[in-house]
């Protein structure tokens, strides 16, 4: 690993030494997609707290976590599996198989933590199928998990029918469910499903910025084929991204069936594009590479606030989904408005002056999200 | 040509990007008729001024005129309807649509009912080709057409705008010797025509066989024009490096040790048949031949890309897992690709995480890895291959080819392997840090390394080779020594004829 080898062999050098301390202004790395949304996140708050009169009320914080934390589970590894050009759009329907699977055992009589481990293993087979599809023979995974989205579900519903477990002559899950479903983590307002959030985060957000596996991962979004001549390992990279996906889907359907103390083979119908949403809004380039973490975290709290807000103001829920909607547009169009928008000043400013002011505008033309990278 | 009026005069153009300036004086001349080179290192403001010609970016300052006319190019569309076309070194055809269809791409005259008249089409495609001198079936499909076709296709295109100046951006760096001449003859047709052609090659010798005047630039400025009769190569090389060259293929006698790569019949079926050889320490093995023979497959079965069908690879002695890359790279194998900008960098990350790529878990602490520490590998290897840039955080994009294939030896050269396979060292880049490069690999040898390097520049194979393996069609028809080798007997092998080759 050393340098010194081939130096003198490269004769005189001509040049000073390149100087570099390679700090970026202060500016810079604030002026960025995540700055942003700190500041949409302070409009939301202040937005909550004027227009709802419960919104400063501790308990929001808990109900958020209920609302929306295992919903943000599920966006941890869509953010990697987005970052390395990929999607999985299977997540809600694995949450909803991991629940039958629960239900279908308790109501044959097994114990409950049994029909917890059952269920994680069902998140990893369907997350390995998925992950063996687009890995290994090479498939699009938008079309392999719009297929096992639909897959999942009909399991799902042939596990539990029309049935919601408990149903009559069950057991009732167990006591603890209620404390830890319904209650907050004593001494605090966190759901539990928010506290297994916020530590995920912290976890993948040092595997994806200041790991090897991490920048592995963003190297395979900009440039897949750079990545497999550097050595490392796109495809089982891929393959167990989608395992992880499946298992933490699970997870999520386990939570949430603690949290409701019942299940159906509906549950969370339709939430995979939530999640893509949360994932995109928190600036994570659909074309792999470009992303953050802390963009998705912040994503999730001004998701998660604007709903509960909305909710407290008794906004329906078909309305609540606009909002939704107009929030992955803004995160679409903002950053490529701001493109466009560079690019008329530059027209214009050409029009009028002929060429006398030197001009930095072009070379930050681009049409994705961010342009800082992840450090 | 002095009682002619220019064509095109661009008068101390200038451009910045930020803090860069790629070009400090960009002034050219061109006159009808005339085949004009633009000679410079990588880095000295050749793409710039070319893309100011073409209207992709806009000067900063410097005036422009046409025909005596002052123009601004507000994009690339403006800069086509003055007549300036310029075609790139890769042509970017639509491999679904017609070679006439190609020509008349989102202009295609309409009949009756707005439907496309193809009959005019084809009728007008082929008058530009017997224009040019060319056969070329106007009606097929554009794929599967080589390189060298497309190009005409490209210069077609050009013509059916009417271009006056016609810019070719490297056009010779992917072409045979037979290609090459084919294209030179259509550029004396142009010539002839009445229209400039400006030449840009890193290939000297072809700008004496093609072109009447030259000019050179370094450092983002214009140094010189001339004829070319007053020229010597000599005169060129040091007006682009600024000093003299030592030598373009320094090359220090080393004696080989011993074995590092043992390659036994090696096949991959449908694309390479039995090859063996092997590669040692202090040592550089060239592997020549057409393209299209097989080289670069063969160099990805070794590193373990591409799976193999049968064979076996062994490094220092031992064998190497099939279709494993990463156990190659742990073995001490290195891959420099063939295309910087697929296959060797991330473009979009900085020039410190592409060279951290290779080597990210022997930069890691406890299984983090900071930027700090990518920076300091970048840093030090930046110093010692005498890398061009601005600050190592910057994107690789923004570094000039030669500088870009710098940064892919540094990765590579980072984890200190034992054989580096190094595919097209030189491709696009100019002389000088051709002859860096050169030097690079020199002192690589002399230090024990063993490289395999393949090569499709005859020069570089005979200045640079200890023992020379030449392929034709996926097998191995000759093993040539330093002292054996020379154009005919690579050439003999790589063609199986005799050929005499020619500029």
């Amino acid at each position: 690993m050393s340098s010194d080898v081939i130096l003198r062999k490269s004769g005189g050098n001509t040049g000073t030494p390149p100087v570099d301390d390679g700090r970026q202004p202060l500016w810079r790395s604030l002026a960025r997609w995540e700055a942003g949304l700190v500041l949409v996140l302070i409009g939301v708050l202040i937005f909550g707290a004027t227009e709802s009169a419960t919104f400063t009320d501790p308990s929001t914080v808990f109900y958020l976590g209920i609302n929306t934390g295992y919903i943000a589970i599920m966006a941890l590894p869509m953010t990697l599996i987005v970052m390395t050009g990929e999607i999985d759009l299977s997540v809600a329907s694995m949450l909803g198989l991991s629940g039958a699977t629960v239900g279908y055992l308790w109501h044959h009589g097994w114990g409950i933590w049994p029909a917890f481990l059952v269920a994680l293993a069902v998140g990893f087979v369907g997350g390995a199928l998925n992950g063996l599809l687009v890995a290994r023979f090479g498939l699009p995974s938008i079309a392999v998990t719009i297929g096992t989205l639909t897959l999942f579900r009909g399991l799902a519903e042939v596990l539990l029918g029309s049935l919601t477990i408990p149903t009559i002559g069950d057991r009732l899950f167990p006591n603890w469910f209620a404390d830890v479903g319904a209650n907050s983590i004593p001494g605090t307002q966190l759901s539990w499903s928010m506290l297994f959030f916020i530590v995920l985060a912290v976890v993948f957000g040092v595997v994806l910025h200041v790991t090897p596996l991490g920048r592995s991962m963003i190297a395979i979004g900009l440039q897949p084929e750079a990545a497999q001549f550097a050595g490392i390992r796109v495809n089982r990279i891929k393959f167990w991204l989608f395992v992880l996906s499946g298992v933490m889907s699970a997870f999520a359907g386990i939570l949430l069936t603690i949290q409701n103390q019942s299940v159906s083979y509906t549950a969370g119908t339709g939430l995979e594009l939530n999640v893509v949403a949360i994932v995109l809004f928190g600036g994570v380039s659909i074309f792999g590479g470009r992303g953050t973490i802390l963009g998705v975290v912040l994503s999730v709290a001004i998701v998660g606030s604007l709903q509960m807000a909305l909710t407290q103001m008794n906004v329906s829920a078909d309305k609540q989904n606009i909002v939704t909607g107009v929030l992955l547009l803004i995160s679409v169009i903002v950053p490529n408005a701001g493109a466009a928008l560079r690019r008329i000043q530059e027209r214009t400013q050409r029009r009028t002056k002929p060429s006398t002011k030197p001009s930095t505008k072009l070379q930050s033309q681009r049409s994705i999200p961010k342009e800082g990278q992840p450090s | 040509m002095t009682e002619l009026a220019a064509r095109l005069v661009l008068d101390g153009a200038t451009k910045s990007f930020g803090a860069v300036a790629a070009l400090g004086d960009g002034s050219i001349t061109l006159y009808p008729g005339e085949a004009h080179a633009l000679l410079g290192e990588n880095g000295a403001g050749k793409s710039t001024l070319v893309k100011i010609l073409g209207g992709v970016h806009h000067a900063d300052s410097g005036s422009l005129t046409i025909d005596g006319e002052p123009m601004e190019f507000g994009g690339p569309a403006d800069a086509q309807a003055a007549g300036v076309s310029i075609i790139y070194q890769e042509p970017s055809l639509f491999p679904d649509l017609s070679v006439a269809e190609n020509i008349f791409i989102g202009r295609q005259p309409v009949g009756r009912g707005r439907r496309i008249d193809r009959g005019t089409m084809e009728r007008e495609s082929r008058a530009i080709f017997t224009r040019l001198g060319v056969q070329l079936d106007v009606s097929r499909l554009a794929r599967g057409l080589s390189v060298a076709d497309q190009q005409i296709v490209e210069i077609a295109k050009a013509l059916s705008f009417n271009a006056r100046v016609l810019v070719m951006d490297e056009p010779t760096a992917a072409l045979t010797t037979v290609e090459v001449l084919r294209l030179f003859e259509v550029i004396k047709t142009l010539r002839a025509q009445g229209a400039a052609v400006l030449f840009i090659s890193h290939r000297l010798e072809e700008v004496f066989v093609c072109c009447q005047r030259v000019t050179i630039m370094r450092d983002g400025r214009f140094v010189r024009t001339a004829p070319v009769e007053e020229l010597t190569i000599d005169d060129i090389i040091r007006s682009m490096v600024g000093r003299d060259l030592d030598a373009l293929f320094p090359k220090t006698e080393t004696p080989a040790g011993e074995v590092v790569l043992e390659v036994e019949r090696l096949t991959s079926d449908g694309t390479f048949h039995d090859i063996s050889f092997t590669v040692r320490a202090g040592e550089i093995v060239a592997l020549a031949g057409l393209v299209g023979a097989g080289r670069s497959e063969v160099a990805r079965a070794i590193f373990g890309i591409d799976r193999r069908t049968s064979g076996s690879v062994r490094l220092g002695g031992r064998e190497l897992r099939n279709g494993d890359a990463r156990a190659a790279m742990a073995a001490g194998m290195a891959l420099v690709p063939e295309d910087r900008r697929q296959q060797g960098l991330v473009m979009d990350l900085g020039i410190d995480q592409n060279v951290a790529l290779g080597s990210l878990s022997q930069l890691s602490h406890l299984g983090l890895i900071f930027r700090a520490s990518e920076r300091k590998l970048a840093n030090g290897w930046a110093t010692t291959l005498q890398l061009k840039f601005g600050q190592l955080r910057n994107a690789v994009s923004t570094l000039s080819g030669g500088n870009q294939q710098k940064v892919v030896l540094a990765k590579w050269l980072a984890r200190g392997p034992k054989l580096l396979i190094i595919d097209e060292p030189t491709r696009g880049i100019d002389v000088g840090t051709k002859a860096e490069v050169h030097r690079i690999l020199d002192g690589l040898v002399a230090d024990g390394m063993a490289v395999l390097m393949i090569s499709s520049e005859l020069p570089e194979v005979l200045g640079m080779a200890d023992r020379v393996l030449v392929l034709r069609e996926g097998r191995l028809t000759a093993e040539l020594s330093r002292a054996e080798a020379d154009e005919h007997s690579i050439m003999r092998a790589a063609t199986g004829q005799n050929l005499v080759v020619s500029a």
